[in-house]
């Protein structure tokens, strides 16, 4: 009696649910980065709607305090509510992330676009160049192109894009040189198909796709540089609630005000985590071979 | 009179080899010869199979004769015309008219294309048909090789290998060419769909006077699809002429060895050729074939037959040749 109504209610329950259902058992980790990282992302969106106080507001009664119940994670040496700061640096992190990887994706395909295609000395010429960015860690190249641009949200979100360029150019390359030897390329080529049109149709799909998942892997890298940028005291300026600077400001107070530091460095620790997570899984869903057994 | 499509004047293609020194130093030039002196010449209309063992150049043949490889020596000629050299309204008529189907069909189809845009895309280039009748055409393609309807929507990693090979062909013909140039295009699929192509193929070849050139490890589907047979051996043609003639009563040791090694129902494979295919770098003189041959006398070791003509359209490249004995 008992075994059919189980039946019963395993078949009534929809394809998809069940599919959901066997995904969340089978990579519990990633749905759970997949979880926080939605989270930080709906902060980051919602902003000072969310947030407790306004994160510039500051409140000279309680100066450097720790967790309360009014402050739940405690107050900067202002008087800043950490918490309220904390979910607005949110925005920034994601601000600069985002748009520092766009750039250097698009800065990275043309680059790689152009190299993989062209060929001899030209390639030779653009890889050579990509090179010689790679050989400096991306934090250097970013100070490099900070000390030039000068500061600011727009000038950080700049240098990251511009530092990230070289190794999305390497990897664009890289894969625009498999494709092109596919047998699909030479077959279009053999129909008559112009040149421009099989890199449009035929080559950019084919690389696109992992330049998409390799941007997503990308983001947390962004996010810590442009993080650590504004550590050094180079990138951000305040009062703009940006981790990095939150962490810069509490370090001198580390010894008995740990929380000031220690807020933001577990909102960004958290985030760039799960962010890496998150970047794995979708390049283990993106690869059409893995899928393909589907 | 018919119109000769495609001529191979004593097209050679070698690769200049190095390696094999110690580290640092190069070792001696040496040279492959995939294709060593072949001459084939294909009329309006003919089917050609090419056979042979792997490694024997059928490929090598094929690619030269698309214009897709130069060759070091001799020429490839569409229509009378150097197939490399091909300009303009020449090129674009030789790539409508001339369509290939690949050995490797899924790395032949972009994978990031559902089917529907994979066959439409000759059909768009140039111009065959337009706005809806497009995906008409697709589908009357896709039921002629004798796949559903539902295929249109499908990525070809949703296929499996003998779909995709029909996808394959049903993209060669989408530009309704007048020749059809081929690489084992049926080999490995289950023997009701190979019968359905090859019923397709001969078809077409009857109604519209399709032109096959066909490589293929079959003897049954050559004998079944082409007129004419070409046997290849290292880089070289041995054998050509009538299929039906030629697998009747072969002239050539190696033709007769390969239709040894052909499995028959119910009996045991008779004389195996003995040892492997040598090596195409630096061949020793003489007929290239006298290392396996079981009829091979010291003067094979000698003098390089060259491809004659034997009588009745045949030619063979042997000195001691079968035809001839009996």
């Amino acid at each position: 009696m008992s075994e059919t109504l189980l039946v019963d209610k395993i078949a009534r329950r929809p394809a998809w649910w069940a599919g959901l259902g066997s995904y969340i058992r089978h990579r519990p980790f990633f749905i759970l980065a997949l979880l926080v990282t939605l989270a930080f992302l709906a902060i980051a969106l919602l902003g000072t709607a969310v947030t407790p106080f306004d994160p510039t507001f500051q409140d000279m009664e309680a100066p450097m305090s720790p967790p309360s119940s009014t402050h739940w994670l405690g107050t900067d040496s202002y008087g800043q509510d950490l918490l309220s700061r904390a979910m607005a640096g949110a925005r920034y992190a994601f601000l600069t992330g985002i748009c520092s990887v766009l750039l250097g994706a698009l800065g990275g395909l043309a680059v790689g676009l152009m190299a993989g295609l062209a060929g001899g000395r030209t390639e030779w010429f653009l890889m050579r160049i990509v090179d010689a960015i790679l050989a400096l860690p991306s934090l250097v190249m970013a100070i490099a192109f900070i000390a030039i641009l000068g500061q600011g949200v727009d000038k950080v979100i700049l240098a990251v894009g511009l530092a990230l360029i070289g190794p999305f150019a390497r990897t664009v390359r890289a894969d625009v040189l498999q494709v092109r030897a596919l047998p699909f390329v030479e077959a279009a080529g053999l129909m008559g198909i112009g040149k421009l049109a099989i890199v449009r149709r035929h080559i950019l799909p084919n690389v696109f796709f992992p330049l998409v998942v390799q941007a997503t892997i990308r983001i947390s890298e962004a996010i810590l540089v442009s993080s650590s940028l504004s550590f050094i005291g180079i990138g951000i300026v305040p009062p703009t609630p940006d981790w990095g600077l939150m962490i810069a400001e509490g370090r001198g107070f580390v010894s008995f005000a740990p929380w000031m530091s220690g807020v933001p460095g577990a909102a960004l620790a958290i985030l760039l985590i799960a962010l890496a997570i998150v970047g794995d899984g979708i390049r283990e869903q993106m690869d059409p071979k893995q899928r393909a057994g589907h | 009179m018919t119109a000769l499509l495609f001529e191979l004047l004593d097209v050679e293609k070698s690769y200049e080899l190095r390696g094999g020194g110690a580290a640092f130093r190069p070792g001696p030039k040496r040279r492959l010869r995939a294709l060593d002196g072949v001459r084939l010449t294909v009329a309006r209309g003919d089917s050609v199979a090419l056979v042979g063992e792997s490694g024997s150049g059928k490929s090598t043949l094929l690619r030269v004769l698309m214009g897709l490889t130069s060759p070091t020596d001799g020429r490839a000629l569409y229509g009378g015309q150097d197939v490399t050299q091909l300009k303009g309204e020449r090129r674009a008529a030789f790539q409508r008219e001339v369509a290939m189907v690949y050995q490797d069909a899924r790395g032949s189809l972009n994978p990031r294309l559902p089917v529907l845009d994979l066959i439409a895309e000759p059909i768009r280039h140039h111009k065959l048909r337009a706005g809806p009748a497009v995906r008409d055409r697709v589908l009357e393609l896709l039921d002629q090789v004798g796949l559903p309807a539902a295929t249109l929507k499908r990525y070809p990693s949703q296929l499996s290998g003998g779909q995709v090979r029909r996808v394959a062909i049903a993209r060669a013909l989408a530009s309704e060419p007048l020749t059809i140039v081929a690489d084992e295009a049926v080999s490995g699929l289950d023997v009701s769909t190979q019968a359905q192509l090859l019923n397709l193929l001969v078809e077409l070849q009857r109604r519209m006077g399709l032109t096959l050139i066909f490589i293929t490890h079959d003897l049954g589907v050559a004998s079944f699809l082409c007129d004419q047979i070409a046997v290849m051996y290292l880089g070289r043609i041995v054998e050509t002429g009538p299929t039906r003639a030629i697998l009747e009563r072969p002239a050539h040791p190696y033709t007769q060895a390969l239709l040894n090694a052909q499995p028959r129902f119910f009996a045991p494979i008779a004389q195996p050729l003995q040892g492997e295919i040598p090596s195409p770098i630096d061949l020793p003189p003489g007929c290239r074939f006298a290392g396996r041959c079981p009829r091979a006398v010291p003067a094979c070791r000698e003098d390089d037959p060259a491809l004659m003509p034997s009588g009745q359209g045949r030619a063979v490249a042997c000195i001691r040749p079968l035809t001839a004995a009996a």
